[in-house]
């Protein structure tokens, strides 16, 4: 029982890790990211890279590869989000836009992925050791995902309630159309939440490609869980993203240690089916 | 590790050389067809280039594919009866990984293209949803990356279609048989633990496992599928340790063998017989282990001393860029140079091709080779990584088959 | 008398199209299959989703239950039975799902529907891996391209008859009020959830079967094949690409599309994925309502 928790925990921490990206990305600049997991998957070939091109260990490649997330998302919202932003009549009107256009955004990257990488499996070995937490044995990079999971998110957290700029940040979110009437720059916040998003879905990618398989055009898998962990968290929330992350992982790991292996995700989508219907905000959403 | 920073940067002229091309490509599209007056033969293939069966066929298929033609063009292109000689010209189309496509694109070079020969695309599946074009407009389909137990009634329905990878009962027969030999040595228990990846691939061959190990009086102690998609394993592997049993089977892809292997090393879990799906002898295999693939059993296999297969991969190494894995890409290469002797013999007329694809006997990497009901039976169904090479170890009476070593040496 | 001549026409597009297997070689019917098939997918998907401005991804899971319905049932019930057979289960599918879903709105149901496409792909390969143990089937109909080409030609008929008789009847006033404001429409007397779930349940169906009658082309079938996302992520951009609130619309979007693809899969069988993207960015940046309301948005231009 507490292994199949713990294992669930540090499986959950990688869902985590990778949902707080998308939440930031939609509660506060309000871009539905469809190519966030193939910028997962751009930061894993990258790792992969550095690691077996120049013997760069992952750990140090986090320092160079999530800045470059950061800067290459700040342009992408500067280029193709904004002028979007800018046309939208309303909230509903972007949300369609920004799902169309981070589509097509999803197809270049994994196109440009595709030419360069090949479609082949691409996977390596780097701390793959054991470690024993409470007595059962985790793979030590899965547990560094686990802990960059709470790390993450307890400094965005800090930020987001205990710093001004946070505060500007939080006002963004909660209300885009009053927020410059205090003089906030909405452009620059959603700007800096859409880069801060970004640069999380490096440092997922970063550290998922230590202990997992992918293929230029895995992307969509990753959006998805961190869609479904946004949605369960509510929107926009870290708390619920972690919180729904974690939790995810303990229930596929419970369904395939009691139930069957078969059934994982087919509980992973009927308890978010289910939550949607009786609380279609999130767990941790503003109702309405 | 070196040689993979070369690859890479390559592919990054690659990228430039191809998206230049692409512009020419653009500009010449519409003059394109005028362009086919010359006397080559034309070849043409739809293949998964994105979507999720991209990994499998880049892999096995289209290297070998490519190799092959490469070569071909080098020798100054296709012999035929008179002993004149005939370059190759491809004509390639994307899938997308979907059925759809993949028929719609045999259509277009069956009716459309109209090539003097199609290459099969990858998968068990999309194999079987090209036959029926291919049978109603007579090309030999060379059917190479499809593991399937009905090769005997689909040979009935299409009597054009050749099946290269056997079929499920083939791989656990053979698996079989190794097992016995160890428990009657006293090497392992009574008990399997077995998974299975819930896709074609994985329930076809769990399917034929079963009866097989009942019969040869093996206890299943456990026996899960798990969806394609699963990327943990550690629960599995928990159970499968909890089983005490001494033989663990996966009928993976290889993301999950790829993840079981690192799963089964972070556990410590050392059954004496560790035997994983797809994945397991691909080259990058020695890597993803940690170069602790020793001992580690799955499907296919080489006989180290076999002179001609040593030399196809050290060509497909130099003009790949990498090497082939150690089950499918040979066989596929085998059939394509089964389909160049039979042109040199008998023309481009395709139901002579045919007739002589099944009839015929053939010199190619495997040897002499010789369709039997129009299937490929000179497999080598089990194989097992032994000194930095993965062995053939079943059909253990066959010319130049390994012992299989076990118990399997416990990770460091 | 304008509407005698356009009927004509119409009719006479028709009996072209049908005799078009007769005419054109084997791809070329393939071709307008493939057309065929995304248009009334497309229309289908309009029909509710313009009006209601729901966006739906669960396109694929109707498709999917009509595809597994006659790989399971065509060795057992005659064809049509078969065909009816799978239009009940997409049906009763969809009134289940709509009835407790169609309270979510916007991205929730977009997340929803993508979700529950998945949930029916999983649980279909569950049950057949689990209970009859066979994961994948075989569909041994005596169909050519062009006998499933008239099937879906003769559906999509039907299905812009439909969408042009729900256009035009007072319930199409009624939707435009939903489209426009819910609660506007609940309050003029409009049995809201009634009229989205009874649109909801008629497009589903209608998707259910063009997955049926395209299935006998694949002969091979498993839940990865038929249940490809790539379906519904397709049907939505055509559907937009032209317009889903008219009635031309997703077939104005459906057909470019269509052609564009092929024509890049066989010269850019490379760079496909980045020439798509491409262009999928230009046309919301260029083309943001969709073609029609561009062309009407040119001609208004042009005469002012």
């Amino acid at each position: 029982m507490i292994e199949n928790l713990v294992n669930g925990l540090v499986l959950g921490g990688t869902y985590a890790l990778v949902a707080m990206g998308l939440t930031i990305q939609y509660g506060i600049a309000r871009i539905m990211n469809l190519a966030f997991g193939d910028l997962i998957i751009a930061a894993c070939f990258g790792t992969f890279v550095l690691y077996s091109g120049f013997a760069l260990s992952p750990v140090l490649a986090l320092f160079l590869i999530v800045p470059l997330g950061f800067a290459f998302n700040y342009f992408i919202y500067q280029i193709v989000m904004r002028p979007l932003v800018a046309r939208a009549p309303n909230s509903e009107a972007l949300e369609v836009d920004s799902i169309l256009v981070t589509f097509g955004l999803l197809f270049v990257i994994q196109g440009i992925l595709l030419v360069i990488f090949g479609g082949a499996y691409t996977s390596y070995s780097y701390l793959n050791t054991p470690v024993n937490v409470l007595g059962t044995i985790v793979a030590a990079n899965r547990l560094v995902a686990f802990v960059l999971a709470l790390i993450f998110g307890a400094g965005i957290l800090f930020v987001l309630f205990r710093t001004r700029w946070g505060t500007t940040l939080r006002a963004v979110a909660l209300a885009p159309e009053s927020a410059p009437l205090y003089g906030i720059d909405v452009n620059a916040s959603a700007r800096l939440a859409f880069a801060i998003g970004g640069a999380l879905a490096a440092s997922g990618g970063v550290v998922v490609s230590m202990y997992q398989t992918f293929t230029a055009t895995a992307g969509v898998v990753f959006t998805m869980k961190a869609l479904i962990v946004v949605i369960l968290g509510g929107k926009g929330s870290l708390t619920g993203a972690l919180v729904a992350g974690l939790l995810l992982g303990v229930v596929e790991t419970m369904v395939a240690a009691y139930i069957d292996p078969g059934l994982t995700l087919a509980a992973t989508y009927t308890v978010f089916l289910l939550l949607l219907l009786v609380r279609p905000s999130g767990m941790f959403g503003k109702a309405g | 590790m070196n040689s993979l920073g070369i690859s890479w940067a390559g592919s990054l002229t690659r990228l430039a050389g191809g998206l230049a091309a692409a512009s020419l490509t653009l500009a010449a599209a519409t003059g394109a067809a005028s362009a086919q007056e010359t006397d080559a033969v034309t070849i043409g293939y739809a293949i998964s280039k994105s979507g999720p069966n991209a990994g499998g066929a880049d892999m096995t298929v289209t290297p070998n594919y490519e190799l092959w033609v490469h070569e071909v063009n080098e020798r100054g292109g296709l012999t035929l009866p008179d002993g004149s000689q005939r370059p190759i010209e491809v004509i390639e189309y994307d899938d997308r990984s979907s059925a759809e496509e993949v028929v719609r694109a045999v259509e277009r070079l069956a009716t459309q293209d109209k090539v003097d020969l199609i290459l099969p695309p990858w998968g068990t599946g999309f194999n079987l949803a090209v036959a029926p074009l291919m049978a109603r407009h007579g090309y030999p389909h060379l059917a190479g990356a499809a593991v399937t137990d009905k090769a005997d009634d689909f040979v009935e329905r299409w009597d054009t279609s050749f099946w290269f990878m056997g079929g499920g009962e083939d791989y656990t027969h053979a698996l079989a048989e190794v097992l016995i030999e160890a428990r009657d040595a006293g090497t392992i228990n009574n008990s399997v633990a077995m998974v299975s990846v819930a896709d074609g691939f994985g329930i076809d061959l769990v399917k034929a496992a079963r009866p097989t190990l009942e019969e040869a009086g093996f206890e299943i102690a456990y026996d899960k599928a798990f969806p394609p998609q699963t990327s943990d394993f550690a629960t599995i592997i928990n159970e499968a340790a909890g089983t005490g049993a001494d033989t663990f089977i996966a009928f993976s892809y290889p993301p999950h063998t790829f993840a079981l292997t690192k799963q089964a090393q972070v556990a410590s879990y050392n059954p004496a017989v560790f035997y994983l799906g797809v994945g397991a002898g691909f080259p990058v295999y020695t890597n993803i282990s940690g170069g602790q693939m020793e001992g580690v059993m799955s499907l296919g296999g080489i006989d180290p001393d076999n002179a001609l297969n040593a030399e196809y991969r050290a060509r497909h190494e130099a003009v790949i860029g990498r090497a082939p894995d150690y089950w499918g890409s040979v066989l596929i290469y085998a059939s394509l140079q089964m389909l160049e002797q039979a042109i040199e013999r008998v023309g481009l007329d395709k139901a002579e091709i045919a007739k002589e694809l099944s009839t015929g006997t053939f010199d190619t990497v495997l040897g002499e080779t010789k369709l039997e009901n129009n299937q490929l039976r000179n497999i080598w169904w089990t194989g097992q990584w032994q000194d930095g090479t993965f062995v053939a170890v079943a059909p253990g009476d066959r010319d130049g088959a390994g012992e299989a070593s076990l118990p399997k040496p416990a990770w460091q | 008398m304008k509407q005698t001549v356009f009927i004509l026409l119409g009719l006479a597009v028709l009996a072209l199209l049908a005799a078009a297997p007769y005419l054109l070689s084997d791809y070329g019917t393939a071709l307008l299959l493939g057309m065929t098939g995304y248009i009334t997918l497309a229309t289908a998907w309009a029909m509710f989703s313009g009006p209601t401005r729901y966006v739906s991804l669960a396109t694929v899971a109707f498709f999917g239950i009509g595809a597994y319905t006659v790989a399971v049932l065509s060795e057992v019930l005659p064809y049509p039975l078969v065909l009816l057979v799978a239009a009940l289960i997409g049906l009763t599918v969809a009134i289940i799902v709509g009835l407790s879903t169609l309270r979510l709105a916007g991205v929730y149901f977009v997340i929803f529907t993508f979700g529950l496409a998945e949930l029916v792909r999983q649980t279909v390969t569950w049950w057949e891996v689990n209970v009859t143990e066979t994961l994948g089937r075989y569909i041994f109909l005596p169909f050519e391209g062009r006998h499933i080409y008239w099937q879906l030609l003769a559906l999509l008929v039907v299905t812009l008859l439909i969408s042009w008789w729900i256009g035009r009847s007072r319930y199409g006033l009624a939707l435009k009020a939903i489209g426009d404001d819910e609660t506007v429409a609940e309050h003029a007397g409009i049995n809201v959830p009634g009229l989205k779930l009874a649109l909801f349940a008629i497009s589903a169906t209608i998707i259910t079967l063009v997955g049926a009658i395209q299935a006998p082309r694949w002969t091979y079938i498993e839940p990865s094949i038929v249940f490809n996302p790539t379906v519904s992520f397709l049907t939505l951009i055509m559907a937009l690409l032209g317009g889903p609130s008219k009635l031309w619309g997703p077939m104005v979007g459906a057909i470019p599309l269509f052609l564009l693809f092929e024509w890049l899969s066989a010269n850019f069988p490379d760079h496909f994925s980045i020439l798509l993207g491409a262009l999928f960015i230009m046309i919301v940046f260029f083309m943001p309502k969709g073609i029609l309301a561009k062309l009407e948005d040119l001609r208004a231009g042009g005469a002012s």
